[in-house]
């Protein structure tokens, strides 16, 4: 117990650092534009681990809950001129209500299943997204009202990389809260054997149903953040491949480990730019990256390294 | 070890020194930077394929000639897909890292509309190659295009359907940005231009069969034609099974489906099929005396010759843009930004693919109704209807 | 029954014998490996793909087709070789990235050694379609849904009557008996990749004259097949194919008689109906919890 805690406040600082220093490393806003995007994608993945790492359930819809949010803020600033935060509460209220409907018979299912129903309520979602035009602008998508905060309007890379960086941090500490509360430990041990919780009178399915809602919430508040931020928004960021997105970067960044989701958020968000050098062959260089990643670090690189360094005596 | 280290440095040092003199000699002659993001992989990757290539071809082109006030061109470029977020992003490394001069590209209406408030904030000059008129109108001070609007696309089909005296029109569009917008045109217009609107149908993403839509248009009240606003496979699926029912109403199809590839797609079955293009498909059809000719003939011999594949009216698109700036840059002298932005706007009687663009102060996309053609698919081949 | 009916139903067995022959090489690998293969459209995309550049090279069309189809059968045995084997063991999650990657991979490679443009094959036997009661039915059509027809008894007759067949049965009941009887698993995950992929070849050649073929051609046709698999109840190829024809004719009346625009939600929404209330697929086997 007194390891974790030590762990988790030095993880927690380092990531504090890591956020400070960063900025003396960037020079110019498209820089901070990917650390940006790195900072909303973990929001998204720290929430996303807590279901498939600790609850061990896969979502391949989670983009559906990103999306959602996003287009919430945008429609209802931009058409109904609510205020900014409103908007972003009440896209999350959305979220939570349908992601808590949704929860209860989509968990009941297991492996394959699981991620079929989970895909198909994201796939249905992406399409609404695309089909009601005069609501969401379809795929050519709409422009986004500036974010404001009590009559404040944050302006430029810089000061959106702080709001980022600050949600991040809170949704680090929500999220590590959550892994130590009695629901946390709830959680592994249904990772560990959902039968053998079971027996031990936990109520698997409600916790399962707790930690569905809160990833969803998550994705939709790290979505608001998105709309305003890039100023555009386009029904991709709701479809299968974003939501496949997601789940690559919980799991190449280590199942089960918060600060392994920030990190894996981090490295697919800048892979695309680097793998950008490879023009034709881009996609193929994406495709064998995922596999190679997949089958040498089976458990993602924030384990296996750890792995290796406890092995080596240093 | 020491001695090795001295060889070393001294093997350097001339080296260096070489590399100094050559950071000199390029300052004085800094390759133009033009930076593009394209939809080369994904759903649109018919527009931004073509545009890529022709890209590539006339920068080569145009540097093996000497390039552009005695400096060579660079195209950068970027595979943005259809995504608004990659392309904002790929706009940011654009303008602040890689800092091209210009921006021409964006293949498409949803990845060019999602930048514009960057290129509007950085001050650059952006010629666009996204189809609605949405990108230039109401005005942007930094934003151009080049390719006609799918509202000028509808307007000259419905003309042609009047003439026809056919009024009760089916719309099936696709799922696409560029369906809905030409449908939502199809719309609108319907009203102004005295049509009437009798069945509107859709098609979801990758279908492979739109009967039981097409059904619906055939048995529609009072139907007289059948207009298609979509583009790629789905182009030719619609023509076989419009085919298949024996559908006798007159059959058009948006600019979307203007490339030889529909045709060889439909397998016969496109015959009859009336569509909207730019001059470049039927460039050996115009009139000598039509100024376009040349320029048209032109471009299609080159990248014919280069690809070794039939031209699309997209690739025409980016020659545009490209020829339009470059032509800006030469006129400026220099590649000031604003001042490059300000000759664009001065383009006038530039004889490109797309038409003869007259650019204003009100006006950046500079193209009107003439350069836009109806053709008609004949005997396996476009057929310019006069 | 009005024509009018018979033509969506034309319709719909046509698209759903598509996706059954998509869903039946899903259920093949399940079968063996427990492993959903996201790539299972890339197959498709291979045989549509390489028969129509060979033949455009010169190469006469039936040699074309079995060239194409052995590609397809090769390349399903490197991904099993090279990508699933390798990853033995993996969570559920694992596979299905790895078969994403594998499925991007493909496509990738198809825009390289191909293009990106569409692309069609004549007819087999000729556009003038059949009429039937006032509804018409392209010969490409009964083309497909004769290759069905074979792909089910031949499948039948495999998984039934051979020693291998029976084999790969026995294997997906339960993996470690069948190792105890002798059966070389490692073998059957091979075989079941490829056959899956003979049989995408096959079904991607067939349909290239009704919806072309492209690189991308096979994202939405995977996606529609894994939910005809899904719907029928994974692992059991009979259900994928049946799952298919009712993915295939629900889509075409929704289109017909509801809203065209919402026309592709109507699979998903069938599969959430049938997993919230027959969790293992209509005619599935219960996925039982080991402790």
């Amino acid at each position: 117990m007194n390891n974790f805690l030590q762990a988790r406040r030095a993880g927690l600082l380092m990531l504090a650092l890591s956020m400070a220093v960063l900025p003396l490393l960037m020079v110019n806003s498209f820089h901070y534009d990917i650390a940006i995007m790195i900072g909303i994608n973990a929001i998204v993945c720290v929430g996303l681990n807590l279901l498939i790492g600790y609850a061990g359930q896969v979502s391949l819809g989670h983009a559906g809950f990103f999306a959602l949010g996003a287009y919430a803020s945008t429609i209802l600033t931009d058409s109904y001129g609510w205020p900014s935060i409103v908007a972003m509460l009440a896209g999350a209220l959305l979220v939570g209500v349908l992601s808590f409907i949704v929860a209860r018979p989509i968990l009941r299912l297991k492996g394959h299943y699981l991620a079929m129903g989970t895909l198909g309520m994201g796939i249905i979602i992406s399409i609404i997204l695309n089909q009601e035009v005069d609501l969401t602008g379809g795929p050519d998508g709409m422009p986004v009202p500036s974010f404001v905060i009590f009559g404040w309007e944050p302006y430029g890379n810089q000061v959106w990389y702080w709001i980022v960086a600050i949600a991040l941090f809170i949704s680090v500490v929500v999220a590590l809260n959550i892994v130590e509360s009695p629901i946390g430990r709830a959680l592994r041990s249904l990772h560990g054997s959902e039968l053998a919780a079971g027996t031990m009178g936990v109520d698997t399915l409600r916790f399962k149903v707790l930690i569905f809602v809160v990833s969803a919430v998550m994705a939709s508040l790290a979505g608001s953040l998105f709309a305003h931020y890039s100023g555009f928004l386009t029904p991709t960021e709701g479809d299968f491949f974003r939501s496949i997105e997601f789940v690559t970067m919980v799991v190449l960044g280590g199942m089960a480990s918060t600060f392994g989701a920030v990190i894996g958020a981090a490295i697919l968000t800048i892979l695309p730019q680097i793998l950008a050098a490879f023009h034709d062959y881009e996609m193929m260089m994406h495709g064998l990256v995922l596999m190679g990643i997949m089958i040498f670090m089976r458990k993602g690189l924030v384990p296996t390294i750890s792995g290796w360094l406890r092995r080596k005596p240093s | 070890m020491t001695t090795l280290f001295a060889k070393n440095i001294k093997r350097l040092i001339p080296v260096i020194a070489a590399l100094g003199m050559t950071a000199g000699v390029a300052g004085a002659a800094e390759p133009i930077k033009i930076g593009t993001f394209l939809a080369v992989t994904g759903p649109a990757s018919f527009l931004g394929d073509p545009e890529l290539k022709t890209l590539q071809l006339y920068v080569d082109k145009i540097n093996s000639d000497g390039g552009v006030l005695g400096r060579k061109l660079e195209l950068v470029h970027y595979d943005a897909q259809h995504k608004a977020k990659s392309a904002i992003t790929f706009v940011k490394r654009l303008i602040n890292q890689d800092k091209v001069d210009i921006i021409i590209g964006g293949s498409t209406t949803g990845t060019t509309m999602a930048v514009i408030k960057l290129v509007e904030r950085a001050e650059i000059p952006f010629i666009s190659f996204g189809g609605a008129g949405v990108i230039t109108d109401p005005l942007k001070k930094w934003v151009f295009k080049t390719p006609h609007t799918d509202k000028l696309a509808v307007q000259k089909i419905y003309s042609d359907m009047k003439k026809r005296g056919l009024t009760k029109v089916g719309v099936i569009s696709g799922a696409g940005g560029f369906d809905k917008s030409c449908r939502k045109n199809a719309q609108t217009l319907a009203g102004t231009m005295g049509m009437t609107i009798v069945a509107d149908e859709s098609y979801g993403k990758g279908d492979t069969d739109v009967t039981p839509q097409l059904t619906k248009i055939k048995n529609a009240k009072g139907i007289q034609a059948m207009l298609f606003c979509g583009f790629g496979a789905s182009s030719s699926i619609v023509a076989k099974n419009f085919k298949q029912l024996g559908m006798k109403i007159a059959h058009y199809h948006s600019h979307g489906s203007a490339s030889a590839k529909f045709i060889k797609g439909s397998d016969g079955a496109a015959e009859g099929v009336r569509l909207p293009a730019a001059a470049l498909l039927v460039a050996e059809q115009l009139d000598d005396s039509n100024p376009q000719k040349a320029a048209t003939m032109a471009y299609r011999k080159a990248y014919m010759a280069k690809y070794n594949e039939p031209i699309s009216t997209f690739g025409g698109h980016a020659y545009d843009g490209l020829m339009i700036a470059v032509n800006a840059i030469k006129r400026a002298g220099s590649t000031d930004k604003a001042k490059v932005r300000d000759e664009i706007e001065k383009t006038s009687n530039f004889i490109g693919v797309d038409g003869i663009f007259t650019m204003s102060a009100t006006d950046h996309l500079g193209l009107d109704e003439k350069s836009f053609v109806m053709v008609e698919v004949k005997n396996g081949t476009w057929k310019l209807l006069k | 029954m009005s024509a009018q009916f018979l033509q969506f139903l034309f319709s719909g067995i046509t698209v759903g014998a598509i996706y059954a022959l998509v869903g039946v090489g899903f259920s093949v690998i399940y079968n063996s490996s427990n492993v959903i293969n996201f790539a299972q459209g890339e197959f498709v995309m291979i045989g549509g793909m390489a028969t129509v550049f060979l033949s455009a090279a010169g190469v006469p069309l039936p040699l074309a087709i079995i060239l194409a189809v052995l590609a397809a059968v090769i390349i399903g045995y490197l991904v099993e070789k090279l990508a699933i084997e390798p990853a033995k063991g993996s969570s559920v999650v694992n596979l299905i990235i790895i078969t994403i990657g594998v499925s991007i991979f493909l496509r990738g490679l198809a825009q390289v050694v191909f293009d990106r443009n569409f692309h069609s094959l004549k007819a087999f036997s000729g556009t003038e379609p059949i009429q039937i009661a006032g509804a018409s039915i392209t010969t490409q059509s009964l083309w497909v849904i004769g290759g069905l027809v074979i792909a089910t008894l031949v499948l039948g007759w495999f998984f039934n009557r051979t020693l291998t067949g029976k084999a790969m049965l026995a294997t997906s009941y339960n993996k470690d008996a069948a190792k105890l009887v002798g059966i070389n698993t490692g073998r059957i995950l091979q075989l079941s990749f490829m056959i899956a992929a003979f049989l995408g070849a096959v079904s991607g050649i067939l349909i290239a004259p009704i919806a072309l073929t492209y690189a991308n051609v096979g994202v939405m046709l995977g996606l529609k097949g894994f939910c005809a698999a899904m719907v029928g109840g994974l692992g059991n190829p009979m259900a994928a194919i049946a799952g298919g024809l009712l993915v295939g004719v629900a889509e075409a009346l929704t289109a017909g008689y509801l809203s065209s625009a919402y026309k592709d939600a109507v699979a998903f929404i069938i599969i959430l109906l049938v997993l919230f209330f027959m969790p293992s697929g209509l005619f599935g086997r219960k996925e039982v919890d080991k402790v």
